[in-house]
């Protein structure tokens, strides 16, 4: 059932951390959701059932609680397929999105000669310099192993992405093009419809992280066009432990795997081994099945609030504190300054005061946000910043909350008197 | 306020007015550290002769703790030996550790005592610690050991 009306207030309520008290004697102003989200008590409870009900090794046992944990494994499966709009054979379920993306330059990685995802020296991977590290390095590292050629959407001075050359980079050496969905310290959202055609036009798969995009707005595989998707569950209400892979399913089945062992097999002999089909291919070993669980009931959670209604909050909120942003002398928002195409993270700088000091002082005002480069280093380099401070919200903030931040940031600028 | 504990007013004038901050171009070590879950970096050099430390200079960017720490370490140093400053090191790394039941010996480490409320903080420990050990790392070169 969908609630009528989108309350952080009420939302809380469902979140035990909100009633810890903080440094100062203040309520928790959580603004680090970009980071790791709260998780509210269905998750918890879903996890805890898990283990109180129905625990057992999936696709092992012949007993009962192997039937349940199943069931409950395979129905979270179901879930996460109808939360992307994918088919239920192409949802892998990974320890996080790191993994997630590791796996597949892994796999490309282990692609025989002539295959459609081996590289070879003047072979390309095209990412952007707005990637995490979680989805530079790995494609850096398959570039160094396969002697691929590595190259980079650069940004406009805005943080977007700069399409200017899109022709020459994607050419008919690109095999793999992977880019973010949203920048994890500008906020950006990467518009995907031209950069998608043009790799496909090439024969390149495009992978998709989605880590700051999937806990935030609906995201339909199909619509999107893409190869590949990676997100982490903890960043959407989730437990930690759980990551998403997706792949089209006939991609997933030509590929070879990253981790062997348990679960993964058709047929095994002492010499060799036969990969089973996806998405068990790709989940070796016992998974992590109550975090699995407990995931499906973080998207249900999502799903309940309804994902546009997510959306249509965080932008408003977004514009919100953009305009309160404007008005604050000494402070300089990084990124785009309009809430159009741009998620719910604010990075922003304070002159004469480092990041990691105005996350100290607003720490002792019970507000919790990031400093420093925010795993995107390069990044962060280009802007010839060192760090910045990062506010990113979620669907338990409110207005309240940015006014806090807002006054906050001013008792920073009176503290280091600047 | 708790804040205060932190930022020490000496600190604060440390970091606004960093001294010993400009490379020099003669050294008998030169290290660059960083703390790469924060990106603070510091460059920084170590003269040392017969058994002295003569001069130590440095570079850097970084949170107030970080680059105060390192003003203050680095004007503590000079002049010192090298068991002294040595041994100071060992006693600003035990007060980083002792959170926050310590207060430091201020004969050894003068304006160092500054940063003992540092030692509650766990985050801030290693920008505090950052220049400190970049001179123990540097001293260490000079000396091939």
């Amino acid at each position: 059932m969908m609630r009528s009306n989108f309350s952080p207030a009420e939302i809380r309520e469902d979140f035990a951390i909100f009633a810890k008290t903080m440094r100062g004697g203040n309520r928790l102003v959580y603004l680090d959701s970009g980071a790791t989200s709260q998780k509210p008590r269905q998750v918890l409870d879903a996890e805890r059932n898990f283990y109180e009900n129905s625990n057992a090794a999936v696709h092992r046992g012949a007993h009962l609680l192997a039937e349940e944990a199943n069931a409950a494994y395979e129905g979270a499966r179901e879930i996460l397929a109808g939360f992307l709009n994918a088919e239920v054979n192409e949802i892998v379920f990974t320890k996080s999105a790191t993994e997630s993306i590791n796996a597949l330059a892994y796999s490309f990685g282990n692609s025989a000669p002539g295959s459609k995802f081996a590289l070879a020296p003047g072979d390309r991977i095209v990412v952007s310099l707005l990637e995490h590290h979680a989805n530079l390095i790995p494609w850096q590292q398959l570039a160094k192993r396969t002697g691929a050629e590595l190259r980079w959407f650069g940004i406009t001075p805005e943080g977007r992405i700069d399409e200017s050359n899109i022709d020459e980079l994607i050419n008919d050496r690109t095999k793999i093009v992977a880019i973010t969905h949203q920048s994890n310290v500008l906020g950006t959202i990467v518009p995907l419809s031209n950069i998608v055609a043009k790799a496909h036009k090439v024969g390149a798969v495009v992978v998709l992280d989605a880590c700051q995009s999937a806990p935030h707005f609906a995201i339909d595989v199909k619509k999107l066009d893409i190869d590949f998707l990676a997100f982490s569950g903890h960043k959407a209400l989730g437990p930690t432990g759980i990551g998403i892979l997706w792949g089209r399913e006939n991609l997933l089945n030509a590929m070879e795997p990253f981790l062997t062992g348990g679960s993964m097999i058709e047929t095994v002999t002492m010499t060799d081994a036969k990969w089973a089909a996806a998405p068990k291919r790709f989940e070796a070993g016992v998974p992590n099945m109550a975090q699995a669980v407990g995931l499906a009931a973080a998207i249900k959670y999502l799903e309940n609030l309804g994902m546009d209604k997510v959306a249509e909050h965080e932008a408003q909120l977004t514009a919100y504190a953009l305009d309160k942003f404007s008005n604050l002398r000494g402070v300089e928002v990084v990124g785009p300054k309009e809430s159009k195409d741009r998620g719910s993270v604010i990075s922003f700088t304070m002159a004469g005061i480092h990041p990691h000091d105005v996350g100290q002082v607003l720490d002792q005002y019970g507000v919790a946000v990031r400093t420093g480069h925010h795993c995107a280093w390069p990044l962060m380099k280009e802007l010839g910043l060192v760090g910045t401070t990062r506010a990113s919200f979620y669907i338990y903030n409110d207005e309240a909350d940015v006014d806090v931040l807002i006054e906050s940031i001013e008792r920073a600028q009176k503290y280091f008197k600047v | 306020m708790e804040l205060d504990s932190l930022y020490q007013e000496v600190i604060l004038d440390h970091y606004k007015n960093p001294l010993h901050k400009k490379l020099k171009s003669s050294y008998s070590a030169q290290v660059h550290h960083v703390n790469p879950s924060c990106g603070d970096e510091i460059t920084l050099n170590v003269t040392l002769e017969g058994g002295l430390v003569k001069d130590v200079s440095w570079e850097g960017v970084g949170c107030s703790i970080s680059q105060a720490s390192t003003s203050v370490a680095a004007d503590l140093m000079i002049g010192k030996t090298l068991e002294q400053a040595l041994s100071a090191v060992e006693s600003f790394s035990a007060l980083m550790s002792s959170k926050g039941t310590a207060a430091g010996d201020e004969e050894i480490l003068e304006d160092g005592v500054a940063f003992a409320g540092v030692s509650k903080f766990p985050a801030r420990i290693k920008c505090a610690l950052l220049g400190w050990m970049a001179f123990k790392d540097a001293a260490l070169q000079s000396t091939g050991k």
